[in-house]
């Protein structure tokens, strides 16, 4: 299979950044299988996952969701300048890089369409796997829509403006 | 003589220990409740926080969830398209986590799940009850989302609109609120606070001036 190895390409996704060159095998994967569980469990309980909250958040009505935001940012930014500071290593001694985004105008436009999609629907795409998982079951059909989006993103990128 | 001592010292540690074993029963059992309960926004979202230097060190991993969502296309329907034309297996523990966000869900509801209703702000309650929106018993409000809500105009829009504005706006943005909104902020990326300020921009658009017409459907 061609494999497209462009990094611009590859910067607009985030997760699309893996500079991890090891080959594992499968059941390697099964930690982030936990870390997903874990993250899941705390999505539910912190009722991220509700609509409703979703609404309170943009009505201003409560701050549970932007100290729930805010507080993981900070976290996230310290753990972050800890790990440059003292050039952690990953469990298997690479160096953990880090990469500078590059701006453009997708950012703006895909930004404010996700905007609307993330009030209308009370969830952004990580949410979505944590709500059929509560049995919420036509989540399903929202998760399909997404993933149909993503597609029609691919299919029509090169019009788009960047 | 010796043995009353015995006696009194087996008496002594039994008590100790039936104590014992009540105080961490009950300790058990108080801590259980209360991870029954709502957790507040300052242990969550640390703990959320967390999975930003945790994902780094158990394999150079970025945080992002919406990039599942491309590695789904290009597994399963690549279609030749050159966006979706990369080695989608290297990046398979992001399949594996998004998984384990289900199966969280899962957990969660079944053994950490608490009978009782939302506490919202009383003025969302006002508003949702002018539209019929009475009932808060779930996370998600099962008189919008549903499998016969689908099948209206208002549902159509609510699940299948508003999830393909999903999908494409966060792969348009080149990220979620995981990627570009914690990972990319706590990385000091100001085309990830761009991004995070047009999410929120859409929200508060959507919420403010369109949702009151989709529920008014």
């Amino acid at each position: 299979m061609e494999t497209n190895t462009d990094f611009e390409v590859r910067s607009l996704d985030t997760a699309c950044i893996n500079e991890s060159s090891l080959q594992h095998k499968w059941y390697h994967q099964i930690k982030y299988l936990i870390v997903g569980i874990l993250f899941g469990i705390v999505f539910v309980k912190s009722e991220v996952i509700s609509w409703f909250r979703i609404q309170e958040m943009f009505r201003l009505q409560s701050f549970h969701m932007y100290g729930i935001i805010g507080s993981a940012v900070v976290v996230a930014a310290i753990s972050v300048w800890f790990i440059k500071l003292f050039k952690v290593k990953t469990i298997y001694g690479e160096p953990i890089v880090f990469h500078a985004k590059q701006f453009n105008k997708g950012q703006v436009f895909g930004g404010l369409l996700f905007g609307l999609g993330w009030a209308v629907t009370g969830a952004c795409p990580g949410p979505l796997f944590a709500q059929i998982g509560i049995g919420a079951t036509v989540v399903v059909i929202t998760l399909f829509s997404a993933i149909a989006g993503t597609w029609v993103y691919g299919l029509v990128r090169n019009k788009l403006p960047h | 003589m010796e043995a009353l001592g015995h006696t009194l010292i087996n008496l002594f540690s039994n008590t100790f220990l039936h104590l014992f074993n009540q105080k961490l029963e009950h300790t058990m059992m108080r801590f259980v409740e209360w991870l029954q309960q709502p957790w507040p926004w300052y242990i969550a979202g640390p703990l959320i926080g967390l999975t930003v230097p945790l994902l780094l060190i158990l394999g150079n991993k970025s945080f992002g969830i919406s990039a599942s969502l491309r590695h789904i296309c290009a597994a399963c329907i690549p279609a030749n398209i050159p966006f979706f034309k990369y080695d989608w297996k290297k990046e398979s523990w992001n399949l594996f986590f998004v998984l384990g966000i289900f199966l969280g869900g899962v957990i969660a509801v079944t053994y950490l799940h608490q009978n009782t209703p939302i506490q919202l702000h009383q003025k969302l309650v006002d508003e949702l009850a002018v539209y019929g929106i009475t009932d808060f018993s779930g996370l998600i409000p099962n008189q919008l989302f549903s499998w016969p809500q689908l099948f209206t105009l208002k549902g159509f829009l609510m699940m299948v609109v508003g999830g393909f504005l999903v999908g494409f706006g966060t792969r348009y943005a080149g990220g979620c609120t995981s990627g570009h909104a914690i990972t990319g902020l706590a990385n000091l990326q100001l085309p990830s606070l761009i991004a995070t300020c047009c999410f929120m921009v859409g929200g508060f658009i959507m919420a403010n001036l369109i949702l009151p017409f989709i529920l008014m459907l």
